[in-house]
């Protein structure tokens, strides 16, 4: 019968000699290999106290940006929910008011934003697909939490805070 | 009085240290395998295993309705007493052994031969057919590895020509009364120190106590001897059904019946309560280093490594398959024992 792959491992069996056969050897050599793994620094890091440094493109939790004047920049134009594959982002649109300029920096803007982070697999498509650079996801890990209604975030938590 | 306060200070001791076995079960453990184990509780997690029993105390003490309900709480009794009243010939110290009687190893192995029954009953009254195939295999094994330990105890015994334990210790450095010789050729008498401990004052006693260690770990139901319990492939073995406190019990005893055959292994093979530090011309450290209290700390640190060793052990070898397991004590370990019981008997003989 031909082989399915080229690759090929011959096995011998020789039988054992007296000292292969004793097994104190081999046990002695074991317990030598999990004592050096005793002593050997733990790749162990202690999460809450001490946080690991996430990579650059790591995909965290949403934030919705702002730009430079402090104004949302999402037009709620509902791509991201469009190029979401788990079909997590739900949003309103809502026109802009005469003196929100400072607010929303288009003249639409998503008067409700939502994320169920219990959908969402964090593949980060919105990101791609946002064409104001509004969306990122570049924050923490997400929390646990009690009940399964605390994870559908609104602007509350997803909009980043007004920096002076 | 006495007998009261020796055997609840006893109790509690065994406590604390099954408690620490299992906080040091759980770190080597954890260190091995490249993790920190517990951290969280106390210094180095000292404290996790307090926590832990305070949960397993207040756990419902569950009975299956099918179980035989006399034997079923009976057992773990049993199984914690027979290891527990091995303790009583132990002896801690020159000056310290609960009872000093001139047949202790024979009492010991008899004593600890009832865990066996208590297994049984354990496993028989669960009504558990997982329960029951796990004590089955428990029994078989503990029993056919009684064999070699017992020769292998008998071997080092007809070196020292004592059942007493006390007597046994005696003889294994500087406060031996009879001749005591390196290797049946250097008399150590006065040298004491790890030259004159029972491996060696004849050679085939180390592969003895080998044997003894070896047959110790069956015994005890430690890797890789675990058949019965298997943690990772069966759920319990014998005490599938146990929950709350009878479960606790039957995990004391057998922390308990780690420490009891590794303090057996040193009082036969390593010395005792004797120091390790022989005397070397005018340091005389081997007098120095003995006494009451040098004797209970030499004990139990010599007691507690070979405890660590089984620990490492656990976590450095596979299990046996059930066969392997009869065949290396039936083919292996009972043909080397009486070997070694045969060289003892010339050895007697000949050399001394």
């Amino acid at each position: 019968m031909d082989s399915l792959s080229t690759r090929k491992k011959v096995i011998e069996h020789k039988p054992m000699n007296f000292w292969e056969r004793m097994y104190l050897p081999a046990i002695i050599g074991g317990l030598a290999i999990t004592i050096r793994h005793f002593f050997s620094k733990k790749a162990t890091i202690f999460y809450p106290e001490v946080q690991r440094e996430f990579s650059e493109n790591y995909r965290g939790l949403h934030s919705l940006k702002r730009d430079e004047n402090g104004a949302e920049r999402c037009t709620a134009c509902g791509l991201c929910a469009l190029s979401c594959p788990a079909e997590a982002i739900t949003m309103t649109a809502a026109e802009r008011k005469v003196g929100e300029e400072h607010l929303y920096r288009e003249e639409k803007y998503a008067a409700v934003y939502e994320i169920n982070m219990l959908r969402c697999i964090f593949c980060g498509f919105c990101e791609e697909a946002c064409p104001k650079e509004a969306i990122y996801l570049d924050g923490n890990i997400g929390k646990a939490d009690y009940s399964r209604d605390k994870f559908i975030f609104g602007k509350d938590k997803l909009v980043e805070p007004i920096v002076k | 009085m006495t007998f009261y306060i020796i055997s609840i200070s006893l109790l509690a001791f065994v406590a604390i240290y099954a408690l620490m076995g299992v906080w040091a079960e759980r770190k080597i453990s954890a260190l091995i395998q490249d993790r920190v184990g517990p951290v969280e509780t106390g210094k180095f997690g000292l404290l996790q295993t307090f926590a832990d029993i305070i949960k397993l105390l207040q756990k419902e003490d569950i009975v299956p309705t099918t179980a035989d309900k006399v034997l079923f709480t009976l057992a773990p009794v049993l199984v914690f007493t027979s290891v527990f009243m091995g303790f009583a010939v132990l002896p801690f110290s020159p000056a310290y052994i609960s009872s000093n009687i001139n047949i202790g190893l024979f009492y010991f192995m008899a004593i600890i031969s009832i865990e066996v029954v208590g297994i049984l009953m354990a496993g028989w009254a669960s009504n558990n057919k997982y329960a029951f195939l796990g004590s089955i295999r428990s029994i078989a094994q503990i029993i056919a590895y009684e064999i070699p330990a017992g020769i292998a105890v008998l071997s080092a015994v007809m070196i020292y020509q004592s059942l007493n334990l006390q007597e046994i210790a005696f003889q294994q450095g500087i406060y031996a009364k009879s001749d005591i010789y390196f290797f049946g050729f250097w008399k150590v008498n006065t040298v004491g120190g790890f030259l004159s401990w029972g491996v060696f004052q004849a050679p085939h006693l180390f592969v003895a106590a080998i044997i003894y260690f070896i047959a110790s770990l069956a015994e005890a139901n430690r890797t890789p001897f675990d058949i019965p319990e298997a943690e990772s492939e069966l759920v319990a073995g014998f005490h599938v059904e146990y929950s709350g406190f009878k479960f606790g019990a039957l995990f004391l005893a057998e922390y308990a019946m780690m420490f009891l055959t590794s303090m057996v292994l040193v009082i036969l093979f390593f010395g005792a309560w004797y120091s390790p530090l022989p005397n070397i011309a005018k340091v005389q450290l081997a007098e120095w280093t003995n006494g009451t209290y040098w004797g209970i700390f030499w004990i139990l640190l010599k007691t507690l490594l070979i405890v660590v060793l089984q620990i490492w052990i656990r976590w450095t070898l596979p299990r046996f398959r059930a066969d392997q397991l009869m065949n290396f004590c039936w083919k292996v370990l009972i043909p080397v024992s009486f070997a070694c019981l045969f060289i003892s008997a010339f050895w007697k003989l000949i050399v001394l």
